[in-house]
């Protein structure tokens, strides 16, 4: 990133290194056209691209694990508790003011 | 301002992506609920600071990665950022894709197929913790550096060597995982 020099063509090594950062978005608009261009003429650039998006793919969509029917209850129950204790104390503090 | 009365409403819809992530940092149901619950009733005594219409699920990650650290991580502060074993990039790719550089076959959907849910929730809980939780927010969760930054309170460059480091170690194991199944060939060198 430091002195980054806008060149028209970068390597393999170059492209490869910038995997995660072009997949993540996380790049300028010139180091993505380079990164672009590179693989539109190297195919096991591009397969290795294509192989780290699913990998992505893969975390996003494998590990996901929904939360237990009582414990959305509990946590309703305990915002309900919340509120009732704040209605209580609001009103003393109410009370106490007049 | 947040309104007090729509909390539920506004922030139920994230309660999966809570509880998941949850369970990766705690790698325990009880340890997870107890945070998720915990995190809920930070969020609602709070909803009058969160400034409406900005990043809420951010927010909610947010309190959820702060009570974590505060509450079940091990006491120890930062050892771990050494204890993870140096990973060539692209290590997965290259060890599926044969000495011959790839050419044939076009099977990377198909090379990851035998990959169980299980296997990739193992895979993740057996990174060290800053590393997990980089990984999970990036590509489990999809936040930005910038956003990862701001929920784990780092640099942006600790989230960047954090991800690069994370996600090699995960691939590797992956990789273990495969190879003691016998669904990966073992490779030498």
């Amino acid at each position: 990133m430091t002195g980054e020099k806008v060149e028209r063509n970068i390597n393999c090594r170059q492209a490869l290194h910038r995997v995660y950062d072009f997949l993540d978005g996380e790049i300028t608009p010139e180091t993505r056209d380079q990164i672009a261009r590179h693989l539109d003429k190297c195919a096991p650039c591009l397969r290795a691209f294509g192989f780290e998006t699913e990998i992505r793919r893969l975390l996003a969509d494998k590990c996901r694990d929904k939360v237990p029917e009582e414990l959305k209850t509990r946590i309703a129950a305990v915002i309900d508790h919340e509120d009732k204790a704040r209605a209580a104390v609001g009103g003393v503090t109410e009370g106490a003011e007049l | 301002m947040a309104d007090q009365a729509t909390f539920a409403e506004d922030t139920t819809g994230f309660m999966d992506s809570l509880y998941t992530a949850a369970l990766r940092m705690t790698r325990n149901a009880s340890d997870a609920q107890d945070l998720v619950q915990e995190t809920y009733l930070k969020a609602y005594r709070g909803y009058g600071g969160f400034e409406a219409g900005t990043n809420l699920k951010a927010w909610l990650y947010r309190i959820l990665t702060n009570t974590f650290i505060n509450t079940y991580r091990s006491r120890k502060r930062h050892p771990e950022e050494t204890e993870l074993d140096d990973v060539e990039e692209l290590y997965l790719f290259r060890r599926m894709n044969g000495r011959d550089g790839g050419i044939g076959r076009s099977a990377e959907d198909e090379a990851l197929d035998w990959i169980t849910d299980e296997e990739v929730k193992a895979a993740l809980e057996s990174l060290p913790e800053t590393f997990r939780m980089t990984v999970l927010l990036a590509d489990v969760e999809g936040f930005s550096y910038k956003e990862i930054a701001d929920i784990m309170d780092v640099p942006i460059g600790t989230v960047m060597s954090r991800l690069h480091r994370g996600r090699r170690a995960l691939q590797k194991a992956l990789h273990d995982f495969g190879v003691a199944r016998g669904l990966v060939a073992a490779r030498q060198g």
